[in-house]
C-alpha cells in the first residue's frame, strides 16, 4: 500500500478563469466560537460512466465526513435535496438549495480511465449564488481515491474558513492490545480519519511515542528492542529502521526532530538522572542541552527551531520551561495548579499544548507560549500526549480509562475544547504524532 | 534483527526469574516436600528462587518518590549479601511507576528508582559492573486495578538475576 500511496500523483488544475476573488462573502470565521455549525450539502458527485460511480459516492461520503468531523460543519441529508445534480457542468438550481437552508454546496465529477482517477470539484456560495473560488481538477490512481477525497474537503475547509486543511495528513501512533500488564505495542500508521491503518514493527518490543519528521519521510520513535529503551529512526515509505546511537550503556527516549529535520532533541539517562540532549543526525554527535540533577524530558522545538520547551521538576514538581535550542537559561511558563508534561508547540507558533495532572484528574491544554492564558480542553481520569493538526487548529491525544479493564483510545479535540470525538482504530491506540499536509 | 537476536537469547537465560517474576508461587510448589534442601528451590539459600522470595527481589516507592524507605533499605541490604555471597550473578534492576503520570516523565522516574537501589547495593559492595538498571516506567504495571493498593505495587525497583557466570 505505502508504494501506491507515494507513487500516487496529484496534480491540481484549475478548471475554469477565476469568477470572483478567493474571499468570496461565505465566511466563516473559527476564531468567533462557533454555537452552530454550519448546514452544507454535498450531493453524490456525478460519475463519468458506470465504472466511476463508487468512487463518486464514495469520494463525497468522505468529503462530508471530513467536513462533519470538524464540528463546523453540519450536513444536509440527500433526503431533503430539491435539486439533483446530474451534469458537473449544469448551472446550479441555487433556489433549491437555499429552501433546504444549504449555505455551501460542493459539486462534483469523477472520472475513471483504467487505474487514472479524475475528480473535478467546485464549492458555491449558495445564497449569494456565487463559486467560491476555482474549480479544480485533480488527478491520481484508484487506490488513492481517499486521499483526492480529502484534498478536496481540504479546499473546501480553506476556501470558507480561510485556514489551511488537515485532511490529507496522517497520523502514527501506537497501536495497543492486551490487559495493561501485558499490553503489546505496534506502531502503526494511518490517515487521519483512522483509515489505511498500517504496522510499522511487530509487538516483539515494547515501543513508545513516534514523532514525524518535518516532511512526514520519517518517524523518530522509542523501542525496548535492545532490551533498554532506545532511540531509532523509520523510513516511513521503506519501513527500515536504524537505531540512533547515543551513548553507550544508557537509556534514551523521548526524540524529537527539529524544525528543519536535521537534528533531534532527545532525553538521555545516565547514573538516574535524565537531561536533554541535542544530535546532529548527519554527523552522529550529541551535545548536551540541560546539566541538572532533575528529570528533563518531553521537549519539542518552536516552529522556527530558535527555543526548546520541555518538562522538568527542578522546581519539585513538574513543570514547563523554554529555553534557547542550543540551552542555556530556561525560563519556567506553568503556574497554575499542579503537574504540567508533555509540552508540544502549535505549527502556527502561537500556543502550546500540555498533559496536566491536578487533583487526581488528567487534562490537555493550551497556553501562550509565555504561560498566559491557560485553558484546559479535556477532563478524564488519563489523558495524555498532544499532538498538533498541521493547522494548529485541532489536537490529538491518548485518554486511558481506568482499572484492569482499561483501554488507550485517541481521541481528538478543537482548541476551542468542542468537538471531543474518538478516533477509531482496531484496536487500542496512544502516542499519537500527526504528520504533515501531504503533497 | 541481529540485536534481536541477541536479545532473545539474553531473555533465554533469564526465562525463570522473568516468568517467577510475575508469579513468584509458581517456582515454589512442589518438590522438597520432606525437608530436604532441592538445589534450584527456594528452600536452596543459593539460588535465584530463594533471592526473589526469601530476600526479596523488589522494593517499593512513595508516590512520585525515588528515596528508599527504612523497609527498602533493609530488602536492599540482604540483596547485597545475597549477590556478595553469589558472585557469579550479574542483575539488572528494573524501575517502574505507577499509571498517574505522563509517560516520559514515569520513564525518567523509573530510572531514578532502579538507579537508587543499585547506588544503595553498590554502596554494601557490591560491584556497579554487576548492575544493570532499565526503566519501564508504567509500561509494566504487575497490578492493574486504579487504587493506590494497586499502585503501591507498581512504583517499584525490582532486582532480576539476568544470568551466573557458571552457566
Amino acid at each position: 500500500m505505502m508504494k501506491l500511496l507515494t507513487s500516487l500523483v496529484l496534480g491540481l488544475t484549475l478548471l475554469s478563469a477565476p469568477v470572483h476573488a478567493q474571499s468570496g462573502p461565505l465566511r466563516l470565521e473559527i476564531d468567533e466560537g462557533i454555537i452552530e455549525p454550519m448546514p452544507f450539502a454535498v450531493p453524490n458527485f456525478v460519475p463519468d460512466g458506470a465504472s466511476a460511480a463508487q468512487y463518486a459516492t464514495d469520494i463525497s461520503r468522505v468529503v462530508a465526513a471530513d467536513l462533519t468531523g470538524t464540528g463546523l460543519f453540519r450536513e444536509i441529508s440527500s433526503d431533503a435535496f430539491i435539486s439533483r445534480v446530474s451534469s458537473f457542468d449544469a448551472p446550479v438550481q441555487f433556489a433549491d438549495w437555499k429552501a433546504i437552508n444549504a449555505q455551501a454546496l460542493v459539486t462534483g465529477a469523477v472520472n475513471v480511465s483504467g487505474e487514472r482517477l479524475t475528480v473535478r470539484f467546485r464549492v458555491w456560495d449558495v445564497f449569494s449564488g456565487q463559486e467560491l473560488g476555482d474549480g479544480l481538477q485533480l488527478a491520481g490512481t484508484t487506490d488513492g481515491w481517499r486521499r483526492m477525497a480529502h484534498k478536496v474537503a481540504d479546499q473546501v475547509y480553506s476556501r470558507i474558513t480561510g485556514e489551511g486543511g488537515y485532511f490529507d495528513s496522517r497520523v502514527a501512533f501506537v497501536s495497543e492490545s492486551g490487559p495493561k500488564n501485558q499490553r503489546l505495542k505496534r506502531l502503526a500508521i494511518m490517515d487521519y480519519d483512522g483509515a489505511n491503518v498500517q504496522y510499522l514493527t511487530d509487538s516483539a518490543a515494547i515501543v513508545l511515542a513516534p514523532r514525524f519528521s518535518p516532511s512526514g519521510d520519517r518517524l523518530l520513535y522509542t523501542s525496548y528492542e535492545s532490551g533498554s529503551p532506545r532511540i531509532y529512526v523509520l523510513d516511513v515509505g521503506s519501513v527500515q529502521r536504524q537505531e540512533l546511537r547515543t551513548q553507550d550503556g544508557t537509556m534514551s527516549f523521548s526524540p524529537r526532530f527539529s524544525p528543519d529535520g536535521r537534528s533531534i532533541v532527545y532525553s538521555l539517562i545516565q547514573g538516574g538522572n535524565t537531561d536533554l540532549w541535542r544530535m546532529d543526525l548527519a554527523s552522529g554527535q550529541s551535545a548536551r542541552l540541560t546539566n541538572t540533577p532533575a528529570i528533563e524530558t518531553a521537549p519539542s522545538y518552536s516552529p522556527d527551531g530558535s527555543q526548546i520547551v520541555f518538562e522538568s521538576d527542578r522546581s519539585g514538581t513538574p513543570q514547563l520551561y523554554v529555553m534557547p535550542a542550543n540551552g542555556g537559561e530556561a525560563t519556567r511558563i506553568s503556574f497554575g495548579q499542579g503537574r504540567y508534561g508533555t509540552p508540544v508547540w502549535s505549527p502556527r507558533g502561537d500556543l502550546i499544548a500540555f498533559t496536566k495532572q491536578n487533583k487526581g484528574r488528567f487534562h490537555i491544554g493550551v497556553m501562550r507560549t509565555n504561560g498566559d492564558e491557560e485553558r484546559l480542553l479535556t477532563s478524564s481520569f488519563l489523558d495524555e500526549g498532544p499532538t498538533w493538526s498541521p493547522n494548529g487548529r485541532v489536537i490529538m491525544f491518548t485518554r486511558e480509562t481506568q482499572g484492569a479493564s482499561g483501554r488507550a483510545t485517541l481521541y481528538s479535540v478543537d482548541i476551542s475544547g468542542r468537538n471531543l470525538r474518538p478516533v477509531r482504530t482496531p484496536d487500542g491506540g496512544s502516542d499519537p504524532s500527526w504528520g504533515p499536509l501531504q503533497n | 534483527m541481529n540485536v534481536l537476536g541477541k536479545i532473545l537469547a539474553l531473555g533465554a537465560l533469564s526465562v525463570i526469574a522473568a516468568c517467577s517474576n510475575n508469579d513468584p508461587s509458581a517456582l515454589g510448589g512442589g518438590a522438597g516436600g520432606s525437608g530436604a534442601i532441592v538445589p534450584g528451590s527456594p528452600s536452596d539459600p543459593r539460588s535465584p528462587a530463594y533471592f526473589q522470595q526469601t530476600v526479596g527481589d523488589r522494593v517499593l516507592f512513595s508516590v512520585d518518590q525515588s528515596t528508599l524507605t527504612p523497609q527498602a533499605k533493609t530488602t536492599l541490604q540482604g540483596q547485597a549479601e545475597w549477590l556478595l555471597a553469589n558472585p557469579d550473578y550479574v542483575a539488572k534492576i528494573e524501575g517502574h511507576a505507577d499509571e498517574q503520570g505522563t509517560r516520559e516523565y514515569n520513564l525518567a522516574l523509573g530510572a531514578r528508582r532502579a538507579n537508587a537501589a543499585r547506588e544503595f547495593l553498590i554502596s554494601r559492595g557490591v560491584a556497579g559492573n554487576r548492575l544493570q538498571t532499565v526503566s519501564y516506567g508504567k509500561e509494566r504495571p504487575i497490578e492493574i486495578c486504579s487504587t493506590e493498593e494497586c499502585y503501591s505495587k507498581n512504583r517499584r525497583a525490582v532486582t532480576v538475576l539476568t544470568g551466573s557466570t557458571l552457566g
